[in-house]
């Protein structure tokens, strides 16, 4: 008896690496526009595009952790508390400079916290993350003291870092570029950012090649906290209040674009461009879906979906591969 | 059906074809009961695509299966084990944490009412492990084990499922010597007392003709030669695969013999390693050789800094030298070939170039910065100087052929600046024609690059055919130096085995 014959796909279509995010990007901009009118509106656009940044950051420090094949849970936390210390510390009269700095260097802490107990005491860093992710959590509510912090009347320049417009466009748009074009560079034309592609496929290979490989992890947490921290500020900035309940969730935003964008949730594989490509293709649905009148909680299944189906799709990637 | 004259396995006309590549031809392949063949060629010659097929991982295009004379229609991974085969694959697929009755019975624990019957897989496990002369404990956890343990541990549950086909997939190339002589006499045991069909697949020639009783080589995707192993020498077996003449199997040098540049002057480490001293010079290839154990690996690894040292010292190019990451082992001039390639070696989703250039970021950066002419020079200088058979530097690592993996580590060490190699089981899993273009590149180094090598290897006739001088080990020590050329095999082993 013959045996069944599997029929083999005529030589695949030859797209350029990550071209299906681009593809699926477009579709999803032609569907939104027939699905709502205002979806081209500019005013709705350049309102998706602030999204895309705010979100956009987070998954482009979600990228460098993922690249070097750790995830990071306490990014949502680490969001809520840089807000609510810059506003109290605006509360307190502090000059902008300062409150900015502070917030950051609190949130790359938090960050370096994670990165000692992942590199050095060699906690998995599922778990290590959900700790500070907690202890975190604890601290924003500790300096809120449970409520809304009000960062008073002399924060209103502060406000136009998110907020505001420069060239009609939002200002955070401007910062969200800054980081992607400093992390594309960073990771594409240095010997750290290449430390992080090696550490991220083997890391034994690394370590034999002489690649620092405590110093790469440590910094990727650092790196994915600060850019937590400032994601947190342009928040507070927008929002006008530190609310020590905001950013739940944002962790799985942040893993959720950065797996849409190509990274690999095993280490090594994935780009700031894919990145920047993820941020938009959530900002689109989540935009959409609001135009046309879905409920949050609705709202809420499609993303969970998302998630799935996004590590679905790289799990059938990597298969081929 | 006379069961007793069909053969256990037929294969008959097999194709496969994937895209781009016809990777089997209409081979035919039958093995009687109680027969060992031998199934060898150069890698990419169709090997492992035949053993998916028989496993029931890949459908053929077109071709029959027949197992015990009974055609197979839709063969998939659990109807072929049904059916009485088992495949023991190099990687072994264990669960290293459960015990050794758990993987032995994974899957199919007997059971009293909803309960596992432990006292039943414990005894059961015992009495196939009696049966088949192995001594391992039933309730040791498989991590534990040695590797040539553990395919014992395989075999026994091939023996549960009453496997009356077994394909060994290059059993030897993770197993030393004695073990591998271990794993021959039960093979045989089994197939000539129990009636046991095996399929042997393996890289060894010298194995092929101590083991088999019938050969069938595959080139290119077809089955060139289906005979006795009796009837053939090695070297026609070589001429078969490669489909030439290999002339001789090490390459002839001179070898100009300089300083010493490394000496280790009772080098211990934390667990095996014990006073082990030896001397390397310029120019020089020298082996160490031992059984899997007796501490080669491990006195590599701790003069190039990646295992910590307990004791003893080092002199590098004369001057002590206190090497303790692998970082500083590479500074200093030295170069680590892993022993295992795929998961201390390569980056295999990366480029070739990635991992050319891998341990020499700085040399290709300007401030931090990478600079992509610097690194293009470097990468084609050593595509083209340890001749890497790659489409371009760009794709990825893993889908080269095994050699051409192991050259683009050689080229890593080299753009490193390495001065001292030390190569772990250099030509591991690699096929004969490769091997030999490995011998001729370590050849090179040393004579024209006066690159000092030592080259731990499990494989004597290599250390014997290829180095200047050797030393063997056995437990940790260091226990004789010998010229190769003033030896032999009957002398090495005397030292390395227990006296």
């Amino acid at each position: 008896m013959r045996l069944s014959t599997e029929h083999v796909l005529p030589s695949k279509l030859s797209l350029p690496r990550g071209a299906g995010l681009w593809i699926a990007l477009l579709i999803l901009a032609i569907a939104s526009s027939l699905v709502s009118p205002h979806f081209l509106n500019p005013a709705n656009l350049l309102n998706v595009l602030r999204q895309v940044a705010l979100y956009g950051i987070l998954g482009v420090g979600m990228t460098f952790v993922i690249l070097a094949r750790w995830i990071d849970l306490s990014v949502g936390s680490v969001v809520a508390f840089s807000g609510v210390l810059g506003a109290r510390l605006l509360q307190l009269g502090y000059p902008i400079p300062t409150v900015v700095a502070c917030s950051l260097a609190v949130g790359s802490l938090i960050g370096a916290f994670n990165g000692l107990g992942v590199s050095i005491w060699h906690v998995p860093a599922f778990i290590m993350t959900l700790g500070t992710m907690v202890m975190t959590r604890g601290f924003d509510l500790m300096v809120a003291r449970g409520g809304p912090v009000d960062p008073g009347p002399a924060a209103e320049r502060f406000f136009w870092l998110g907020g505001g417009y420069l060239l009609r466009v939002p200002t955070p748009i401007y910062v969200f570029a800054a980081v992607c074009l400093v992390s594309h560079v960073v990771l594409s034309h240095t010997t750290f950012g290449r430390t992080i592609y090696a550490v991220g496929s083997n890391e034994e290979a690394a370590r034999l090649s002489g690649i620092n490989i405590a110093f790469t992890n440590f910094s990727v947490f650092v790196i994915g906290s600060f850019l937590a921290a400032l994601s947190g500020l342009i928040f507070l900035s927008r929002l006008s209040v530190g609310d020590p309940n905001s950013g739940n969730g944002l962790e799985l935003e942040a893993i959720t674009i950065a797996v849409i964008g190509g990274t690999s949730l095993s280490g090594g594989e994935g780009s700031v461009v894919g990145a920047v490509g993820g941020a938009m293709i959530l900002a689109i649905i989540a935009n959409v879906l609001n135009l046309a009148g879905v409920t949050t909680f609705s709202q809420q299944v499609v993303k969970g979906a998302i998630i799935i189906l996004a590590v679905l799709l790289e799990a059938a990637r990597s298969r081929r591969a | 059906m006379t069961t007793g004259q069909t053969p256990a396995l037929r294969l008959q006309e097999i194709s496969k074809s994937f895209p781009g590549v016809q990777a089997l031809s209409d081979v035919s392949l039958t093995v009687e009961r109680g027969e060992i063949r031998a199934l060898v060629g150069e890698n990419g010659a169709g090997k492992s695509t035949l053993i998916k097929i028989l496993s029931g991982a890949y459908i053929a295009d077109a071709g029959h299966i027949e197992l015990f004379g009974e055609a197979v229609a839709h063969p998939t991974p659990a109807g072929m084990i049904a059916k009485g085969l088992a495949v023991i694959y190099q990687e072994l697929a264990q669960a290293p944490h459960l015990t050794v009755a758990e993987n032995i019975f994974l899957g199919q624990l007997p059971r009293r009412g909803l309960r596992i019957d432990w006292a039943t897989a414990r005894a059961e496990s015992r009495r196939v492990m009696d049966r088949l002369g192995f001594d391992i404990d039933p309730a040791a956890r498989v991590q534990d084990l040695s590797v040539a343990k553990r395919q014992m541990v395989e075999i026994a549950k091939a023996m549960v499922r009453d496997a009356r086909i077994i394909v060994l997939d290059e059993p030897s190339a993770v197993l030393a010597q004695a073990e591998i002589d271990q794993l021959f006499a039960i093979v045989r045991q089994l197939a000539r007392e129990h009636g046991v069909a095996f399929v042997y697949i393996s890289h060894r020639l010298g194995e092929v003709f101590a083991l088999s009783d019938t050969v069938t080589v595959l080139r290119d995707g077809k089955a060139v030669h289906d005979g006795r192993s009796a009837d053939l020498d090695p070297r026609a077996l070589i001429r078969l695969m490669v489909g030439r003449e290999m002339g001789d199997v090490y390459p002839r040098r001179t070898p100009r013999i300089g300083e010493v540049v490394l000496q280790t002057d009772r080098l211990s480490d934390r667990d095996l390693l014990r006073d082990a001293s030896i001397t390397l010079r310029k120019g020089e290839i020298v082996g160490l050789f031992g059984l899997s154990g007796a501490g080669r690996s491990e006195l590599l690894r701790t003069v190039f800094g990646a295992a910590s040292r307990s004791g003893g010292g080092v002199q590098l190019f004369g001057a002590p030298a206190d090497v303790r990451t692998p970082r500083q082992g590479i500074a200093s001039g030295l170069g680590l070939l892993p022993e295992d390639r795929k998961t201390q070696g390569l980056f295999l989703i990366q480029s070739v170039g990635f991992n050319i250039v891998a341990a020499s970021l700085r040399r290709i950066a300007l401030r931090g910065f990478i600079s992509p002419e610097r690194e293009r020079a470097a990468v084609n200088e050593q595509i083209q100087q340890l001749r890497v058979k790659t489409p371009s530097a760009e794709v990825q690592v893993q889908g080269l052929s095994g050699g051409n993996q192991q050259k683009c580590l050689f080229a890593r060490q080299v753009a490193a600046g390495c001065r001292v190699l030390l190569a772990d089981e250099p030509t591991r899993g690699v096929d004969v024609g490769a091997k030999r273009e490995i011998y001729d590149l370590l050849v090179e180094l040393a004579s024209t690059r006066d690159l000092a090598v030592l080259m731990a290897s499990s494989e004597l006739p290599e250390v014997l055919g290829l180095c200047d001088r050797l030393y063997v080990m056995r437990e940790g020590r260091v226990v004789k130096e010998l010229g190769a050329r003033q030896t032999s095999e009957e002398e090495v082993m005397s030292y390395a085995a227990l006296h």
